[in-house]
């Protein structure tokens, strides 16, 4: 799977009630209405950079940090994000990402800038700075976690195998 | 790691339920012995599960919905989400706490539904706090936790373990709250990420079980993925006749091995806050006070059980919140609210100027119950300041210990709560 895109750069510790606060994520359980709030906290304008075109969120250290909603990845999904590019990733958010189908990436994310344009081959591992042609090292998922990506998230698996066939 | 190496509380839970000798690093599928959900992610799992094609829970006994984050319902969409709720508790048999029942950080262990040597998951990151009562419990999403419900058994990996030990003892005025934003200070918001930490010591010897219950709740402030403690006399007696299971304590091998060992001196340490607008960016409370507050918050998962609000009555009875100050109080539960009014702290509070609001997670999560207005200081006995948390992002959040919240709230600015305890310094 190829995913090509610009990258949209934030900073480090980004909580899950930035990406989607709690005064929106108990009104509905539509995630096309909720995505529009997207980021809100941090950039009033995401939806509307994200969603027409589809980008890499580009972040620092622990990202999705705090609350364990589902709704933070399912609203970067339904804003076009075509994956997350971290230096780390909070625990909860990780899974929560793999399960519904978001692919989350760890690597030196110091090398992107804002604006860049990413090429990110999920299968091979390979992450393209484009702009800055150079190749970004990036770590492999979990042998778990990749066979659930594969599988189209943790549904799709139970779906296919009745249960946990990890 | 040596498989002939001592094994933490995490592992030894891990390798009871997954049948395997699991070591730190390893991946495990492990059989659960409860799984919860409250209406922030609740009707994701029940999507989540009809998606899958499964129309029961593994054990209807083992599964309880709490409708606590947004309760009683302000609006229609999240009254339809109760509904699912409720409707999904029908069908499948599992427990729906409803409207006024509390906090499911508090239901969960209040009902006896897990005990000491337990495994559980739960839609919500502040499921941690049973740490406190030896139960390795951990938040998960609601896709995690529908797979829980279905089968019983979910995928882990077995955390690594960081030891904190707090040596000395605390001061008068000074409380476990101050402790834990302390570790917060200290390590910051990733310090613990993908670990459990085992929280020892004489000072956790002698702290309650619910002041113990307010430091593993806020173990996911630091990254931790459980905030574990052994079992004691006091665990065990508090779990006497809440329900029939029999707690299996766990405690860690004298040789288990550590991925990183802290020790704090907690004689040194005096109240803390948490800064606005992150929970690591805590300073005593000298470099804070005088800051000017319009709202108080007393309760939530953290700090709304008995003790805590017996502090804060305290401190206010026989005074009064500052008038240009709202003072809001949530207890944990129904029963620690019929508690604290068999006890008169209710009235105390009340009478001080309090508004209390329906036992469960008050204003906290911004859905109700007291959204501050642009521009103000709230402090709070939450866990969580993150800007818009309350529901505004143009407000600032400040968090302390239940004592701290009541001394400010007096006076209308943060206040180092220690000139109300004997042997106070301020």
């Amino acid at each position: 799977m190829e995913l090509k895109a610009k990258a949209f750069k934030y900073g480090d510790d980004i909580n899950t009630d930035y990406i989607i606060s709690g005064k929106y994520k108990f009104k509905s359980n539509d995630m096309e209405v909720m995505a529009v709030h997207a980021m809100e906290e941090l950039d009033p304008d995401y939806y509307a950079k994200m969603k027409p075109n589809g980008g890499f969120l580009v972040a620092g250290t622990n990202f999705g940090m705090g609350s364990s909603r589902e709704q933070a990845p399912l609203v970067l999904i339904h804003s076009s994000t075509k994956a997350v590019l971290a230096k780390t990733f909070a625990r909860i958010f990780y899974r929560n990402a793999i399960n519904t189908g978001l692919p989350v990436v760890e690597c030196d994310t110091d090398l992107i800038d804002d604006g860049d344009e990413l090429v990110l081959d999920l299968t091979g591992g390979v992450l393209r700075d484009v702009t800055k042609g150079i190749d970004i090292a990036i770590k492999p998922l979990p042998p778990v976690m990749a066979q659930l990506l594969a599988d189209g998230g943790l549904v799709e698996h139970f779906k296919k195998h009745g249960g946990f066939a990890l | 790691m040596s498989a002939i190496s001592g094994k933490t509380i995490a592992e030894k839970i891990f390798s009871a339920h997954s049948g395997t000798d699991a070591h730190a690093g390893d991946i495990v599928i492990a059989d659960v012995d409860f799984v919860m959900g409250q209406d922030g992610t609740s009707p994701l799992a029940i999507r989540a599960l009809q998606n899958m094609g499964v129309d029961a829970v593994f054990d209807s006994k083992k599964v309880a919905l709490v409708i606590d984050h947004s309760s009683p319902s302000p609006i229609e969409g999240v009254s339809a989400l109760h509904t699912m709720m409720r409707e999904f508790g029908k069908l499948t048999g599992a427990k729906v706490y409803d409207v006024g029942c509390g906090v499911c950080h508090q239901l969960i262990p209040e009902n006896g539904h897990v005990v000491p040597g337990d495994l559980m998951v739960g839609c919500d990151s502040h499921t941690c706090t049973y740490g406190a009562l030896n139960v390795f419990s951990t938040g998960v999403g609601s896709t995690d936790g529908a797979a829980a419900m279905a089968s019983g058994k979910l995928w882990f990996k077995v955390p690594e373990t960081m030891k904190v030990t707090y040596n000395g003892a605390l001061k008068p005025g000074v409380f476990s709250k101050d402790l834990i934003l302390y570790l917060a200070g200290q390590i910051g918001a990733d310090g613990a990420t993908y670990e459990a930490i085992e929280f020892d010591g004489p000072v956790i010897d002698e702290l309650s079980v619910e002041a113990r219950m307010t430091i593993s709740n806020m173990a996911i402030e630091v990254g931790a993925k459980a905030g574990l403690m052994k079992a004691d006399a006091k665990t065990l007696a508090w779990f006497a006749g809440r329900g029939e299971k029999t707690p299996n304590p766990v405690g860690p091998d004298a040789d288990a091995v550590y991925v990183r060992e802290l020790e704090i001196d907690a004689s040194t340490i005096g109240p803390q806050v948490a800064k606005p607008h992150a929970v690591d960016n805590v300073s005593l409370i000298e470099e804070v006070e005088g800051t000017p507050i319009a709202q108080g918050f007393i309760g939530t998962c953290t700090n709304g059980r008995l003790e805590d609000l017996k502090i804060a009555a305290s401190i206010l009875k026989g005074r009064t919140v500052h008038p240009d100050v709202r003072l809001i109080v949530a207890a944990a539960s129904k029963q620690i609210y019929l508690d604290a009014m068999e006890a008169g702290y209710i009235q105390m509070l009340v009478k001080a100027g309090a508004a209390v609001v329906t036992p469960g997670c008050g204003p906290c999560v911004g859905t109700h119950n007291g959204v501050p207005s642009d521009g103000e200081n709230v402090i709070s006995t939450a866990n969580r300041n993150f800007k818009g948390r309350m529901g505004n992002s143009n407000s600032f959040i400040y968090l302390g210990s239940p004592a701290t919240v009541a001394a400010s709230v007096i006076e209308g600015k943060i206040t180092d709560p220690r000139k109300y305890f004997e042997g106070g310094e301020a």
